[in-house]
């Protein structure tokens, strides 16, 4: 894949713009008054500690959650109730996992052609010819045959990150990829990760990987009860970070 | 690890040596299974004589001291059973009161059924494709065979009896509870609510009900509020009923299933961009289903049982066949049990088949152990 293929319709706007966006689980509110605007290509880090709306917020992206207030602009079409605008920026946004959410009951291969064939339309031999390709660019086209309980969690992670990608999606997002994973298999999804980046995708990650995020991200997000508190480049977020509550989060988790 | 080094740390390679003698073959297996303690010793031995006790007179009764000819029961003197009613009523314990010159109709359908029972049972089969929609048109081209019509003679349902008439009753609940019991489960899992409303009040109206109730109430009540030019046939209406029934039941087996899926599930299906329908037919339905297949097939076999209860409309399935025969001039008192017996093995058979098929298909869905 290069660069070219990820084709946005409008070419210097942004190509994700969140506008004063609020959301309430029942009384909780979970997301308060969140601005964000990321421009193609661009790829985002988004951290912060447990329960502060790290999922949620990127979940409303494309639809998992529902946003009661502001606006969420993808690619030009607005989410709203309209299920027209949803399944467009659905086929636009692949998402993977922190629990892989792999299909059991279906083959690697059939797992990563199932969306081309029935949302895309893609004829079968089509679509296993790109699933071969991105089974080939996260480095297990031999497991095509397999079921995902025969693979790794890391292997596992590769899958369903081909699987988003077979749906040539012009923005990724990420939610814990590497959570669930032993340490000897963060490696190998991280480095899928990398390449990806490398090809111009537009990415969303939400990781406390901060290795990755010094090495591939352009900005930093650092979430906190449900607000944006901080962002920045890499190396100002991590050797300078502004606010107490970061200062805090960054000792925490780089004393690990 | 070279050759070199693992030999620096081991003198000598191991060689291959067969298990003992005793823990192999039929004594090993003897051993394991019959006689690994002194508990499980007496089990087998107090089986042993328990099987001493029952298989050989069971054997007795029904083979070897049994009497298989004459015209009446007095004809059966020996002390064994009595099957020679079998020659004069195995066609009504078959067909009921079918028209005999139109048995082939029946016979034919059943053998019809095999194949689009196939098709729909087995994938991979050569023309699976063109075999589905086979199987579709099957209950159409079975009813025309069975009740006439397109030139052929036509046979009312109150002539259906004996086994035919517990067939063609399972079969078709079968075939359609199954359809039936997966909208109800997701339209009790709906987001609607007035769908959902609807569901849970019909599932637990079914349940809450015993069958016998609905099926009077199919059979006289229903009668009473149509219109006295509408008669909608009695067989009919008493098969709608047991479908339903088992569809009430059918529905909560799947909800379990469906609560088994874990909700990253529907997720992943909903984030690639699946529509509802398309997200339950791929992703959710074959996972729900096949956890759920012991359930299902418990609810068929039960509603194969079922059918032996059209005896309260009048029909004479192939309990009723047995009941008329027991009750007969010319064999009363004679027939009790070896008419129970023969009913009883046809819906062994039956059951017993669909039990193992679920085994099998278990096993074929499994995909971790491949
Ligand atoms: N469906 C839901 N209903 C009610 N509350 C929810 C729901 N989903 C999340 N929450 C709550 O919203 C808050 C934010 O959740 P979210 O999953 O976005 O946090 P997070 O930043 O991703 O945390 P983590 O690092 O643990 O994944 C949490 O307090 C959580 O309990
Ligand atoms: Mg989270």
């Amino acid at each position: 894949m290069t660069a070219a293929e990820t084709d946005h319709k409008n070419p210097g706007e942004p190509v994700i713009q969140i506008v004063g966006l609020n959301k309430w689980f029942g009384p909780f509110h979970v997301l308060r008054d969140i601005n964000l605007s990321v421009a193609p290509r661009e790829r985002i880090v988004i951290c912060g500690p447990s329960g502060s709306g790290k999922s949620t917020l990127i979940r409303c992206t494309n639809r998992l959650e529902e946003h009661q207030e502001g606006q969420i602009i993808v690619d030009g079409t607005e989410l709203t109730r309209d299920l027209k605008n949803i399944d467009a920026i659905r086929r636009e946004v692949g998402m993977v996992f922190q629990s892989f959410n792999l299909f059991p009951h279906l083959t690697v291969l059939e797992n990563c052609t199932l969306a081309p064939i029935w949302v895309r339309k893609t004829s079968k031999a089509e679509a296993e010819e790109i699933a071969m390709e991105y089974l080939t660019r996260v480095k297990i086209p031999e497991q095509a045959e397999k079921y995902p309980g025969q693979l790794s969690g890391g292997q596992q992670q590769r899958v369903a990150i081909a699987r988003s990608l077979c749906m040539r999606p012009n923005i990724m997002l990420f939610d814990e990829p590497t959570s669930a994973l032993d340490p000897e298999m963060i490696k190998e999804v991280l480095d899928v990760m990398v390449d990806l980046a490398e090809t111009g995708m537009t990415m969303l990650v939400v990781t406390h990987e901060m290795g990755f995020a010094s090495q591939v991200a352009d900005r930093v997000i650092f979430m906190d009860e449900g607000q944006i508190v901080e962002q920045n480049t890499p190396d100002e977020f991590f050797n300078n970070p502004q606010s107490d509550r970061t200062k805090l989060f960054l000792s925490q988790i780089l004393s690990h | 690890m070279t050759d070199q080094a693992f030999h620096r740390s081991q003198s000598e390679m191991l060689g291959e040596r067969p298990p003992p003698a005793n823990s192999v073959g039929v004594i090993g297996w003897m051993r394991r299974n019959l006689f690994s303690s002194a508990t499980n010793t007496l089990v087998t031995i107090l089986s042993l004589v328990l099987l001493w006790w029952i298989v050989p007179p069971l054997f007795n009764w029904v083979f070897f001291d049994a009497s298989y000819s004459g015209s009446v029961g007095a004809d059966c003197v020996g002390h064994g059973a009595c099957w020679a009613w079998l020659d004069q009523r195995i066609d009504q314990f078959l067909y009921g009161f079918y028209p005999p010159e139109s048995y082939w109709r029946v016979n034919l359908s059943v053998i019809l059924l095999v194949p689009a029972l196939a098709f729909v049972l087995f994938d991979r089969l050569p023309g699976a494709k063109y075999g589905r929609w086979y199987s579709l048109a099957y209950p159409f081209i079975a009813a025309i065979l069975l009740v006439g019509g397109f030139g052929l003679e036509g046979v009312t349902t109150d002539k259906f009896g004996g086994f035919m008439l517990n067939l063609v009753a399972g079969v078709a609940g079968i075939a359609l509870s199954l359809p039936i019991g997966i909208l109800l489960a997701l339209g009790r899992r709906s987001k609607l609510p007035l769908i959902r409303w609807l569901s849970v009040g019909f599932i637990e109206f079914i349940r809450g009900v015993p069958l016998i109730t609905l099926l009077f109430v199919a059979v006289i009540i229903l009668q009473l509020f149509l219109p006295s030019e509408v008669s909608l046939d009695q067989l009919l209406r008493v098969m709608i009923m047991i479908t339903l029934f088992a569809s009430g039941y059918m529905a909560e087996v799947i909800r379990g299933g469906l609560q088994a899926i874990p909700k990253g599930q529907y997720e992943a299906a909903e984030a690639m961009g699946l529509r509802y329908w398309q997200s339950m037919r791929l992703i959710i339905l074959p996972q729900a289903l096949k956890i759920s297949i012991p359930g299902i097939v418990n609810t068929f076999i039960g509603l194969f049982k079922d059918t032996t209860l059209l005896i309260i409309i009048g029909l004479f399935d192939i309990l009723g066949q047995a009941r008329l025969l027991q009750t007969n001039q010319d064999w009363i008192g004679k027939v009790d049990h070896e008419t129970f017996l023969l009913a009883a093995l046809f819906f062994f058979v039956i059951c017993f088949s669909m039990s193992r098929y679920s085994l099998k298909l278990e096993k074929r869905l499994d995909t971790t152990r491949r």
